[in-house]
């Protein structure tokens, strides 16, 4: 199509508009890109000179921002399978068997976990881990996550479910197979798809999340990197700059890998749809 | 005649056992929280001494110290957080976020490909990066000394300012606009995919403006993902954590937003009976948009069948 | 290879009746086609012979056993559905071998016997592509295959063809056809397509509301339509159908309507007893008995021409009556059709079938079967 004089105008200046827009939401990143690069790095914005991975090796020869990446990887591995799992069971049984009241269970399921939120559930979460004498512990974390995000994890594997033609278990049966085996030969792979968009978000979730393990850790060698960071940025008077920049990279880059796999995968919209 | 249960893929029994696991961890650390918080804010609950032990009932003590009309405004009290929340989710998530996700999903429409893969890069890049480092970020963005903004502001020849301690609620309300942008963008994103192009072309053909195209065909076609988008983004805005790692709340509780303050009554003043009322009030607050969310839901349900 | 039966079978959903107290009894090695319009309860009812769906009432027999309650894996039977429902994960010899591997066949055995039966099918090249990289009629024929492979007492095919372009869909149909000669299975099969239904069966149960409405084999449904339900499903395009008054004069029957003036039809009790009641008739033609006449042909239907179609070999006329109705000729391409506005037909009084008010067939007396 050919664009008249002022249409091109137009869209030059809603370009002009998106670059800023786009500048200005990249100002207060840029700084990452090189700043772990950089072994004279501060909070300013400078070339690195010369570029040095010395950040990243100061990083690897911390054993308390080590063990913080390890026990991110422990909490956010052990809350993904739970997550998955028992939420893979859970959507395929609400949306395959007949049992009644299921969309009232959906229903109050969706109100509870968007009324209990982290944030006003802090309170009884704690007393209720430190009750079963569970507190400072890694299974506490896991515990916490997976029963906060298995409600929203439910629904989108419901959804997933949903969309699947039930004739695949029933072709199954017909031809012999039993329920158990027709759940695992064929309803498992097909809803794989789905499960991993909940691997992804759940991992994404605990991964990030500094709120729960900042209230229910209390030693050093069990925190994850988040709560670590926030400690070296917040508590250590002035912050070693250089080893903080290059961790945050570090302990960023699982989230963008994923971030890139699953839009490589399943296209741009998922994590719009999937918060939603 | 025995009456037998109707065939399906998965029998009532079966059923049960595949809810189980989920049911346990859901009714522990999500229904059991719901109801034990509203049981401990009647309670005078203390994490440390004789009240940590055996707790008295106190009525509705707690809350009649919440909304004690003497000190309800002071600052670092209840009412002054209350009211800094709503002022907050005003302001950077309806305002803010929505405005700027609809501005940049409207834009995205027309530029070109390769800016539009840039700019959606920046923008989600803020939303999907962990808190804490999105946290540490900003906090050498805005060092008075050395950082990004105060550097570009002196290069301009313009003053520079150390915004977290004189400007700190206005940092949190630029902080999170920029942090959730990139869901609002998304949502109107898919939303505006979803019309047929023809509409638009149609509209192309008798000569409409952008302006007109987005006043009368886009706007009015994604009504109902725009609420949805507004009561998504206030419940997290309302629940958000994330600026506690930027400013912990302070200069003298200028940022302490509702989660903050009862972070603080909780676990920094260990006053778990206060901490309780006050997550009682935010799931009354978070239910009120649920039921909202809900019943529109249900509505937009209802019509598609209809 | 066994027989089915339906004993006063019902299957209500809520309150709402999607089968209505049918019996039949297909005989072993019979093909039966379940055939109606959409919605009128043939997958329901193909479904409960599966045992995907329970009989609120009634009984279900595969040969000498009642298995109303079983469940579908044990009930020896196979079934092609509309969709194909091949697993996306496996490659065809798994999806064609599943039943065998839930069998515990080893896998030496099953790929085999798939090889065997994909072979038959013409898909033995495709074995190691998954289902989304092969054509529709291919998918169709490897739902076929997986059926096949296993030892059924019953197959059941719920609308196979349906999704099938119409080439494609000759094609498959002739291959099922062959393969019912080769094999004798039992089979029931749901179409909503009267002419597959008239090319595969060897008796047709057309349905309308849940019901059963004629159970017989193809060649009867079609001369002796027992409504004007029927008469009108079947065929295409379906049966001409004229309401009429009927007289008696002297030994022969006459019927009178706008355009229409029927003067030698053979009289029978159900006529008489029809007309004695007072309501009128509906006379029913075929589009392919009349043939081109004068208005004063002992049976004659006039009207204004309304369309004339080139099929081919053949052509379909389209004249309205004066009171608006239209009838349909179905005549060779070389027969010349008067371009003037006005047209008329013949046709022989033995091809011509009349309902009642109730819309049943009137018999003819002593009738033969055919
Ligand atoms: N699971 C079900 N729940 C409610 N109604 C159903 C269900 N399955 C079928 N029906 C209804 O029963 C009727 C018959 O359906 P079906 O047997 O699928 O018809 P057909 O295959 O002849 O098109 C339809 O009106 C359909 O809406
Ligand atoms: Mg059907």
């Amino acid at each position: 199509m050919r664009l008249s004089f002022p249409q091109l105008l137009a869209r030059i200046g809603f370009s002009a508009l998106a670059a800023i827009i786009g500048i200005l939401f990249a100002l207060p990143l840029i700084w990452f890109i090189f700043a772990p690069f950089n072994a004279r790095a501060e909070l300013g914005i400078a070339i690195p000179d010369p570029w040095t991975l010395q950040n990243f090796l100061t990083v690897f020869g911390n054993g308390f921002a080590m063990r913080g990446l390890l026990n991110s990887l422990i909490q956010s591995v052990g809350g993904v399978i739970l997550v998955a799992a028992a939420a893979t069971l859970a959507a395929y049984a609400l949306s395959r068997s007949s049992i009644p009241g299921k969309s009232i269970v959906t229903y109050v399921l969706l109100l509870f976990s968007s009324v209990v939120s982290g944030t006003a559930a802090m309170v009884p979460i704690f007393l209720i881990v430190s009750s079963v004498g569970l507190m400072d512990t890694h299974i506490a974390v896991i515990l916490v996550f997976a029963g906060g995000l298995l409600p929203t994890a439910m629904f989108i594997l419901r959804d997933f479910i949903d969309g699947i033609p039930k004739t695949y278990e029933e072709s199954a049966m017909v031809a012999g197979a039993s329920p158990v085996q027709a759940f695992f030969d064929v309803a498992l792979p097909v809803i794989r798809p789905g499960i991993v968009v909940v691997v992804v978000w759940a991992f994404v979730n605990i991964w990030g999340s500094f709120l729960i393990p900042f209230i229910l850790l209390r030693s050093d060698d069990l925190m994850p990197s988040s709560v670590a960071i926030y400690s070296f940025y917040s508590e250590a008077g002035t912050p070693i700059v250089t080893l903080l920049a290059a961790y945050s990279l570090i302990y960023s880059l699982p989230v963008v890998a994923l971030y890139l796999f699953v839009s490589w995968k399943f296209g741009f919209r998922f994590f719009g749809g999937i918060k939603a | 005649m025995t009456k037998k249960r109707n065939f399906s893929l998965l029998s009532h029994r079966a059923g049960a056992a595949f809810l189980a696991p989920a049911a346990a961890l859901v009714g522990v650390f999500v229904l059991l929280p719901f109801f034990w918080v509203i049981f401990v804010s009647f309670t005078n609950r203390t994490l440390l001494g004789k009240t940590a032990l055996s707790p008295d009932f106190v009525g509705l003590q707690n809350y009649f110290q919440l909304f004690d009309p003497a000190t309800f405004f002071t600052r670092g009290q209840f009412g002054f957080s209350l009211i800094l929340t709503t002022q907050f989710v005003l302001l950077s998530a309806l305002v803010g976020q929505a405005l700027l996700g609809l501005l940049l999903a409207w834009l995205m429409q027309t530029i070109p490909p390769a800016l539009k893969r840039i700019v959606e890069t920046a923008v989600i890049a803020a939303w999907i990066l962990p808190e804490v480092v999105i946290g540490f970020a900003w906090f050498a963005f805005l060092d008075y000394d050395n950082g990004t903004l105060n550097m570009i502001l002196r290069g301009l020849g313009l003053p520079a300012g150390d915004f977290l301690l004189q400007q700190p609620f206005w940092v949190i309300v630029i902080f999170n606009t920029w942090r959730g942008a990139a869901f609002s963008m998304m949502l109107f994103n898919s939303a505006f995919a979803s019309i047929p192009p023809s509409y638009f072309q149609a509209a192309d053909v008798a000569g409409a403006s952008s302006w007109q195209k987005f006043r009368d065909i886009g706007l009015p076609l994604i009504r109902g993902h725009v609420v949805t988008d507004l009561i998504l983004i206030t419940m997290w805005t309302f629940n958000v954590f994330t600026p506690f790692i930027l400013t912990n709340g302070g200069p003298s509780y200028r940022t302490e937003l509702l989660s903050i303050y009862n972070y603080r009554i909780a676990f920094r003043e260990f006053d778990f009976g206060k901490g309780a009322a006050v997550g009682v009030i935010i799931m009354l607050i978070n239910l009120i948009f649920a039921l909202i969310y809900l019943s529109f839901g249900r509505k937009k349900a209802k019509a598609v069948e209809e | 290879m066994a027989s089915v039966e339906f004993q006063n079978v019902t299957k209500t959903f809520g309150t709402f009746n999607a089968v209505s107290d049918i019996s039949f009894k297909v005989a072993d090695g019979e093909f039966i086609c379940l055939l109606g319009p959409s919605g009128c309860g043939k997958t329901t009812s193909l479904r409960m012979i599966a045992g995907l769906e329970t009989p609120s009432s009634g009984k279900i027999m595969i040969g000498p056993d009642d298995v109303t309650h079983l469940h579908p894996k044990d009930r020896q039977i196979s079934m092609v559905f509309q969709d194909y429902a091949l697993y996306p994960h496996m490659n065809l010899a798994d999806n064609i071998a599943y039943p065998l591997k839930v069998r515990g066949e080893s896998v030496e055995k099953r790929h085999k016997r798939a090889k065997e039966v994909a072979d038959v099918l013409k898909i033995g090249d495709l074995l190691n592509r998954l289902p989304s990289q092969i054509s529709g009629g291919q998918q169709q024929r490897t739902s076929l295959a997986r059926a096949l492979v296993y030892p059924s007492r019953v197959y059941l095919f719920d609308e196979p063809l349906s999704n099938l372009d119409a080439k494609l869909r000759l094609e498959a149909r002739g291959f099922l056809n062959h393969l019912q000669r080769d094999m004798g299975m039992t089979a029931v099969y749901v179409t909503h397509d009267q002419a597959e239904a008239m090319a595969l069966a060897t008796r047709i149960a057309v349905m309308d509301r849940g019901r059963i409405v004629q159970f017989a084999p193809p060649i009867e449904i079609y001369r002796r339509p027992a409504t004007t339900f029927v008469a009108n499903f079947v065929g295409n395009p379906p049966m001409n159908m004229i309401p009429v008054e009927g007289t008696i004069e002297g030994e022969r029957l006459q019927l009178r309507a706008h355009g229409v003036l029927v003067r030698d039809l053979p009289i029978s009790s159900g006529i008489k007893a029809a007309l004695g009641k007072g309501a009128g008739l509906t006379l029913g033609v075929r589009p392919e008995h009349l043939s081109m006449g004068t208005i004063n042909d002992v049976n004659m239907v006039s009207g204004k021409l309304f369309a004339n179609e080139n099929m081919g070999p053949e052509k379909l006329v389209t004249f309205e009556r004066q009171d608006g109705g239209r009838v349909t000729a179905r005549i060779f391409t070389d027969d010349a059709v008067e371009t003037s506005e006005n047209v008329a037909f013949t046709f022989d009084g033995a091809h011509a079938t009349l309902f009642d008010a109730e819309g049943n067939r009137i018999p003819a007396d002593g009738e033969m079967p055919l």
